[in-house]
């Protein structure tokens, strides 16, 4: 047709290239490539959790622990606002100027287009009034939430507390929680956190460019609804924690009461303690400053973290052990002169007293140190001084399966394990086979390097009580509406002694309460076998330590309590458990012979001079306090405790000029200048 | 008069305007998609994109059979009048136009409605063209035609680049494939291309590789024809023009390009990222189209449509649309039809006898070619962001009339054939 017909195949050629060209490249970004629909999704996609209600938590009864109440955040869309009168606002909701405009900048800087929080947890009374003016204030809004509350601000130290993650938390779920979200920090609320926390929903909405809401996605088919938190029932009988709490107001120490026949936990208080409504609200983190400032350590969970020498309320299960092994018959006797010589070494009874004869339950209820360093002895050098160590080791083992010197695996964490000490111990503190009956008497009467937690006392109690067995002590007897319980909590654990060894050792221990050292703790028409104990320690003064369960027959509470730097057991920690113990099995304290009251010992303030713990604190404040405050007596312990008499004496000596320089020697004035054994 | 009558409706080429109402109606559904907001969602309210849309799909199709209804000697005769009409537009909108975007492009019509003389500069540059090298005794190949025709071209191109408005002025480059089809060398087209590829990897690349690369190349081809000395010549001489424009591409670059034209050619590179703000629309608009996978989210459920994450997407970015709502299933759709519409309009240019309509057919098949690869290739993130409207698709009534008129032309002027314009 023309000259340069077949150009049309060339320039055909050429666009057909150049189309295919770009028929692949859509290809490859629509078909092979998938992070498109990746960046799409997360355009448009914004998921919100939904957070579900947290699980209340009741006491034994039925009564609230605690439960939730709505409080409200407030948020701010930076893009939405307008001029308002900031000055009112800032009024509303409590803050300063500076304050608003902090907030202002970083919620701006934070997300400019979206709301993100501008105030916390609002309380009822302050969103009301702000309601009413929200029109006023553009792009302010109010979002309900959730908040811990307790009715009755008691068991704090059991119930713990709710916190915001750390990093550390985060990581560790593998991204479950997200920053922002909360979490059990202490208490029942860490250990049973992922009961309590109930299921998040999510709700994956749409947005357009502009961070504005456009309906759900895909018809809700992704959305999730949140389930609450499982319900849980605490063992605790919130009126004997009650009156545990109040009287051990102004003292350090612990009460643990437990409920023999089931290993269920009736009391549980740490001293001193706190409110636990402060650890909620927009005070929280000055709260927490204040607390963990406090010299006597509130957040310590005395009841499982505190381990003390047990003293003389060891001396049933020094007895229980014997019996068991054949050492000696009960009736045996043994001639007190009011002191006792092992090795090198003299032992005292106690205020120099001489017992005359004694036999085991005399023994037990005059606390009779010779008697059970004898006994003692006999134990460990049974096979002869060349197998001291395999002696010593078969005794650990018997004082072990009691549950001292390891953990009970209480349903709580930061539990102590106590001490029982290794033979390895006292090879590394004298050398391998350098040590003999002589060199550990101490442990006879629950001194030396014995350390229990007021819980292994409690269970210790539980056993004699069950005659030979625990159930593993625990602060939840149910989790959720159908009473779920956990098959370990139903499981007798036995310790090894035969039932029939228990009576000997028992009627001691009445002893105790109807004529012994505990006999101004007589609950009326109630038989309470006890053991008063004095506990010497490094820190100062002895502690007041008493352990019993009651009644005698088909015992319905264990009980043990320590207050510390008290003196002794008869004094202070007899008559508070002799109180909780009546009112746990009658329902109401009634007066005694004695004259104590619950007014008295609850308005007694028992608390140490602050100066003795100066040296402490100094030491500890440069770590962290709690962890710290563990980790740091232990150590201590194993250092001092050889050298303990000689090094600890004059610090001792300080210790006791200041205390004589307190105004009242008050147990004198007590007891009429009578002073008692332990 | 009645065979007459008959035999016109018979010669015209029915698939072609069957493709044109096809692409119209794909552009009136997407608009509508792009633009959709549940608070107007009456498909033809007029105070919205796809309602006025609609009305300018009504008026494009009436202008087009009023074309269809013209004496074809009109066409021919009223080309240099419709040129020097189109040509004082151009320069009037530079005078009393509305700057829109950074372009003074539009001439205020009343109404809400407003004229873009751009987009009829391109119709009537290639009826001017056609009737140029068409006549007796012009042959592209000689030079004094050569630069007549480079003139017609040229013209309009400058008065747009004042406005200035990039893309609508390398439309015309197109042309070239016009100008090849007519006898111009071949080299044309080869140099044209390696500018380009030099351009690019010049700006990709170290220039001194490049160069190393160029001289390796050189020196080979020597070595294999070291005989034919006028080669020799030839490729010392391009050698060194290559060179020289390698070193100029940066003094381009910086001081002839303007700032945000370097930029997009910079993001289109990769040379710089800038994901929220000059490379937003261009990621935003692969988003869409890649998340459309095989068959697209649907009609009006494409998330970055509906939630306008792409901007412009109802003008030059609303192959977004396509891609995303329709998938590639859409995509592959969309530009078959426009490959078929292309091929049949080169087929239609040369089954002409007169050569008037052949270059037009040529012109019209180039510049529909040029948008097209454009529009979607800066949608993909090919080829750099220069505003050029995808054509009957993009929303826009200008763009719409002149490519209605452009085509329906050539369906006119088909219809004819058989008789000697």
């Amino acid at each position: 047709m023309n000259k340069f017909f077949e150009r049309r195949y060339v320039v055909t050629g050429i666009f057909i290239a150049i189309i295919l060209a770009l028929l692949g490249r859509l290809y490859y970004i629509q078909i092979v490539d998938d992070r498109y629909t990746i960046y799409a999704n997360s355009n448009v996609r914004r998921t919100t959790i939904l957070y579900p209600a947290r699980g209340p938590i009741l006491d034994r009864n039925g009564k609230i622990l605690v439960q939730n109440e709505p409080i409200y955040d407030v948020m701010i869309n930076p893009k939405e606002v307008k001029p308002f009168d900031t000055l009112l606002f800032c009024k509303m909701i409590g803050i300063d100027k500076e304050g608003f405009d902090k907030r202002f900048i970083k919620a701006k800087r934070q997300s400019p287009n979206t709301a993100s929080i501008f105030e916390k947890q609002l309380s009822v009374e302050l969103y009301a009034a702000l309601q009413e003016k929200l029109f006023e204030f553009p792009g302010f809004s109010i979002v309900p939430r959730t908040i811990r509350t307790y009715p009755d601000s008691v068991a704090a130290q059991f119930l713990g507390f709710i916190g915001e993650v750390t990093d550390r938390d985060i990581k560790r779920s593998n991204g479950y929680y997200r920053l922002g979200d909360y979490i059990g920090v202490t208490g029942v609320e860490k250990a049973y956190e992922n009961v309590l926390r109930g299921q998040r929903g999510v709700q994956v909405q749409m947005v357009d460019s502009h961070g504005a809401f456009k309906g759900s996605f895909a018809n809700g088919a992704l959305d999730t609804v949140p389930r609450s938190g499982e319900r849980l029932t605490s063992s605790l009988d919130i009126d004997l924690q009650r009156l545990g709490e109040k009287l051990m107001q102004n003292k350090l120490g612990g009460i643990v009461a437990i409920e023999p026949s089931s290993g269920e936990i009736l009391c549980y208080v740490s001293s001193p303690t706190y409110d636990p409504n402060l650890m909620v609200g927009r005070q929280r983190g000055n709260n927490l400053a204040k607390m963990y400032n406090n010299p006597y350590k509130p957040f310590f969970i005395r009841p499982i973290q505190a381990q003390y020498p047990p003293g003389s309320s060891f001396k049933p299960l020094s007895a229980l052990i014997a019996l068991q092994e054949g050492i000696i018959n009960p009736n045996e006797t043994f001639y007190c002169t009011g002191n006792y010589r092992v090795g090198n070494r003299i032992v005292h009874c106690n205020h120099g007293e001489a017992h005359g004869t004694v036999n085991m339950a005399k023994a037990v209820a005059e606390s009779c140190n010779g008697y059970f360093t004898m006994v003692f002895q006999r134990i460990v050098d049974r096979y002869g001084v060349k197998n001291t160590e395999a002696n010593f080791v078969a005794w650990r083992n018997n004082v072990m399966k009691f549950g001292l010197g390891a953990r009970l695996d209480l349903d709580m964490p930061a539990e102590s394990r106590g001490n029982v000490p290794t033979p390895l111990h006292y090879d590394n503190a004298y050398h391998k086979g350098g040590w003999r009956s002589s060199t550990i008497a101490a442990l006879a009467i629950g001194q030396g390097e014995l350390l229990a937690t007021p819980l292994q006392l409690a269970n210790l109690e539980c056993t004699i009580a069950n005659r030979g067995f625990f159930y593993k002590p625990h602060l939840i007897k149910a989790i959720g509406t159908e009473n779920v319980i956990k098959k370990e909590y139903v499981e007798k654990n036995y310790v090894g002694i035969d039932s029939g060894y228990f009576e000997p050792v028992i009627n001691g221990m009445e002893a105790v309460v109807e004529n012994g050292t505990a006999r101004r703790s007589k609950i009326p028409d109630i038989i309470m076998c006890g053991k008063t104990g004095t506990a010497q320690n490094p820190h100062g003064e002895d502690h007041s330590v008493f352990v019993a369960f009651a009644p005698r027959d088909n015992p319905k509470i264990a009980i043990a309590v320590v207050v510390e730097n008290s003196g002794e057991g008869a004094h202070w920690a007899a008559p508070i458990a002799s109180f909780i113990v009546e009112k746990y099995l009658k329902g109401k304290v009634t007066p005694r012979e004695s004259g104590f009251t619950v007014d008295y010992f609850a308005n007694a303030n028992r608390l140490p001079d602050l100066s003795l713990y100066a040296q402490d604190l100094q030491k500890e404040r440069r770590r962290d306090s709690i962890r710290a405050a563990k980790v740091d007596s232990i150590k201590k312990f194993k250092a001092d405790s050889i050298k303990k008499f000689k090094a600890d004496s004059i610090k001792k000596e300080r210790r006791e000029a200041a205390y004589n320089n307190k105004p009242a020697n008050w147990i004198k004035t007590l007891t009429g200048g009578r002073t008692g054994k332990s | 008069m009645s065979t007459q009558q008959r035999s016109f409706f018979f010669n015209v080429d029915w698939l072609t305007v069957f493709l044109y109402l096809i692409l119209c109606a794909i552009g009136w559904f997407n608009i509508h998609a792009a633009v959709f907001d549940a608070n107007h969602s009456s498909i033809v309210d007029t105070s919205t994109n796809y309602g006025k849309q609609f009305i300018y799909i009504c008026v494009s199709i009436v202008v087009g059979i009023v074309i269809l209804l013209l004496e074809s000697r009109f066409i021919a005769a009223l080309a240099p009048a419709f040129y020097v009409v189109i040509v004082l537009l151009l320069v009037l909108v530079l005078i009393i136009g509305r700057n829109v975007g950074g372009n003074q492009a539009w001439i205020n019509m009343g109404g809400g409605f407003r004229l873009q003389p751009s987009e009829f500069a391109k119709f009537a540059t290639c009826l001017l063209l056609a009737r140029y090298l068409s006549g007796t005794n012009i042959r592209v190949t000689d030079p004094k035609s050569f630069l007549m025709a480079a003139a017609i071209i040229g013209f309009p191109m400058l008065l747009i680049m004042l406005q200035p408005d990039t893309g609508s002025t390398l439309v015309f480059c197109s042309l070239i494939f016009v100008l090849y089809r007519e006898g111009l060398s071949p080299y044309f087209l080869i140099i044209a291309g390696l500018f380009i590829t030099l351009f690019v990897t010049s700006l990709l690349y170290n220039p001194l590789y490049i160069i190393l690369i160029l001289v390796a190349l050189t020196a080979f081809i020597i070595f294999l024809f070291k005989r034919n000395r006028q080669l020799i010549k030839t490729m010392v001489i391009g050698l060194a023009i290559c060179i020289a424009f390698i070193f100029s591409v940066k003094f381009i670059y910086s001081h002839v390009l303007k700032k945000h034209q370097t930029e997009r050619i910079n993001i289109l590179l990769g040379i710089t990222t800038d994901l929220r703000g000059k490379g937003y629309n261009v990621n935003q608009s692969k988003i869409a189209i890649g998340s459309g996978k095989l068959w697209g989210k649907g009609y009006l459920h494409g998330t970055q449509t509906q939630y306008s994450f792409v901007p412009e997407q109802s003008t030059d970015f609303i192959f977004c649309t396509v891609g995303e709502e329709w998938g590639f299933a859409g995509s592959l759709t969309v530009i078959s039809l426009f490959m078929f519409l292309i091929l049949r309009v080169i087929l239609i240019a040369e089954r002409q006898r007169s050569p008037f309509t052949r270059v037009y057919g040529y012109g019209v098949a180039s510049v529909l070619f040029f948008h097209v690869v454009i529009n979607i290739g800066m949608t993909i993130g090919v080829v750099p962001v220069i505003g050029i409207p995808l054509p009957f698709i993009s929303y826009g009534g200008s763009s719409l009339l002149s490519f209605t008129m452009l085509l329906f032309t050539l369906i006119k002027l088909d219809s004819n054939r058989k008789s000697n314009v």
